[in-house]
């Protein structure tokens, strides 16, 4: 049988809305509703919401649950508070990136793992396999939970008027919550989790809904968003959105022969912690001497940068490559992540960037591109 | 906008309106669509001669580049500044106001689609 793309729990939805459609990661997902220009402005200016059903959740469970996360990813995660989300990293023994996740403390013994969709059984694997002598549940849920992402100025407002969608009383309401934590609310009698979190560079929440009320709980926070400016956006836009943020995506910025400190997440892995886990070695030791390090790059004119081109110094030498780059519709001129040699790194270095034969001259800046107005 | 069914096509998803012996190129609406927004657009010279098949611009989306293929052999006669200004006039009318270059031509090259072809070919 052929290996066809999944579709998601809202896939109704997305074609009713016209949506054109990409394979990602081995999932059909909108690419765009109509125009990703329009769509990215939307969340810069008003709220979009983003079907991310992809990703995958795995939950762990049982009374070491943060000590076991705390030996096998590279954060200390036992810290968090209930209710509390990190960002980080499931390393190799190599010090390499295998994924960057975020983690939610969901109960006093439960975590929620959510990575990305291309790595969700390789993270539920490593998770699993180290758990044999921590006496834990390891769960990959994620063919139960539908995620959907509401970003942008009006997202705490819309989904506050969201009918039907209420805060378990005693959790914190949507007001309340901040970045990186989460709460709890009900939708047709089933529990709905809501993170404070994003991969847009705006305020913003991410909502883990059963599947089963996927497609209602996405109608009533359009219902409540249209008048407020949310549409619908895909991922063409959460793409230029979360580069303009300076946010590093799987694949492009982080792999499996990368090390956290040259993607400028040293501080990601938590040294110290008083516990061995994969990759601690391998981080300790450091990247080799010139390793390639993650940087910005801005041009003017409007000819970006993509993944794979050349960057050059000025003389024309080579010093590295681009892994992801377009016209930032925010700022309106092209910006690019890019991995170079250390002593191209530095903020302000001229360098030039090889788009198709032609170079464009580029500026080395400070990260992230775009940050909103507090 | 043009009478759809007088273009010309390629499987290129170029569209090509036949005026005499000049012969004015855009790409389709399928194309534009599969593109994306189109953000910036690169245009041959004026005055230069073109080759059938090769690529003579390049048409930026916010996630991809598209090449332009001259569709026929003969001379840049006229270029679309307005569409290099406001590349989006690409997606929004892309056989009107986004129409690209204008090539005088000896003769049209075999090949090319006529409408029910091309609608056959993009599958609408």
């Amino acid at each position: 049988m052929p290996d066809l793309p999944r579709s998601s729990p809202l896939g109704d939805i997305h074609v009713a809305l016209g949506a054109t459609f990409t394979d990602f990661a081995g999932w059909s997902m909108p690419v765009k509703y109509s125009s990703d220009l329009a769509e990215h402005h939307a969340v810069r200016t008003a709220a979009g919401i983003f079907d991310i059903s992809h990703m995958g959740e795995i939950s762990v469970r049982g009374a070491r649950a943060g000590e076991f996360l705390d030996a096998t990813l590279a954060g200390r995660l036992s810290a968090l508070e209930l209710m509390q989300a990190k960002y980080t990293l499931l390393l190799n023994e190599r010090g390499g990136v295998v994924d960057d996740l975020i983690v939610y403390r969901n109960g006093a013994d439960e975590y929620l793992v959510v990575a990305n969709a291309s790595n969700r059984e390789v993270v539920a694997k490593a998770l699993t396999s180290a758990a044999t002598s921590f006496d834990l549940a390891v769960t990959d849920v994620s063919d139960g939970i539908a995620l959907i992402a509401v970003q942008g100025p009006r997202a705490q407002e819309i989904v506050e008027k969201t009918v039907g969608l209420d805060i378990v009383p005693g959790q914190a309401s949507l007001a309340e919550v901040r970045y990186y934590r989460a709460t709890a609310a009900t939708f047709n009698e089933r529990n709905v989790f809501i993170g404070r979190t994003g991969y847009t560079g705006e305020d913003g929440f991410e909502l883990y809904v059963d599947v089963r009320d996927a497609a209602a709980l996405w109608s009533a926070l359009t219902v409540a968003g249209a008048p407020l400016g949310l549409v619908p956006a895909g991922l063409a836009c959460r793409d230029t959105l979360r580069l303009e943020a300076g946010m590093p995506l799987y694949g492009h910025e982080l792999g499996t022969d990368l090390l956290p400190e040259q993607a400028g997440l040293g501080r990601v892995v938590a040294l110290a912690k008083d516990v061995d886990f994969p990759g601690r070695a391998a981080v300790e030791a450091g990247a080799p001497e010139g390793a390639r390090v993650l940087v910005g790059l801005v041009a003017e004119g409007r000819r970006a940068g993509r993944a794979g081109y050349a960057v050059v110094a000025t003389d024309g030498t080579p010093v590295g490559e681009i892994t992801s780059g377009a016209l930032s519709p925010t700022l309106g001129h092209p910006i690019a992540l890019a991995y170079v040699d250390p002593d191209s790194s530095a903020v302000g270095t001229q360098l030039a960037i090889d788009v198709r034969g032609s170079r464009i001259p580029a500026t080395v800046t400070t990260l992230p591109f775009y940050s909103r107005k507090k | 906008m043009p009478d759809l069914t007088t273009l010309h096509y390629t499987t290129e998803h170029e569209w090509i309106a036949v005026d005499g012996d000049v012969a004015t190129v855009g790409i389709t609406d399928f194309a534009a669509d599969k593109l994306g927004d189109v953000v910036f657009v690169e245009l041959p010279e004026v005055g230069g001669q073109v080759t059938g098949g090769t690529v003579v611009g390049e048409i930026e989306s916010t996630k991809s580049v598209g090449e332009l293929y001259a569709p026929v052999d003969g001379e840049v006669v006229e270029t679309n500044d307005t569409v290099v200004d406001d590349p989006s006039l690409v997606n929004s009318d892309p056989f009107g106001a986004g129409w690209l270059v204008k090539v005088r031509f000896t003769a049209l090259p075999d090949g090319l689609l006529d409408h029910d072809a091309y609608t056959a070919l993009v599958g609408e």
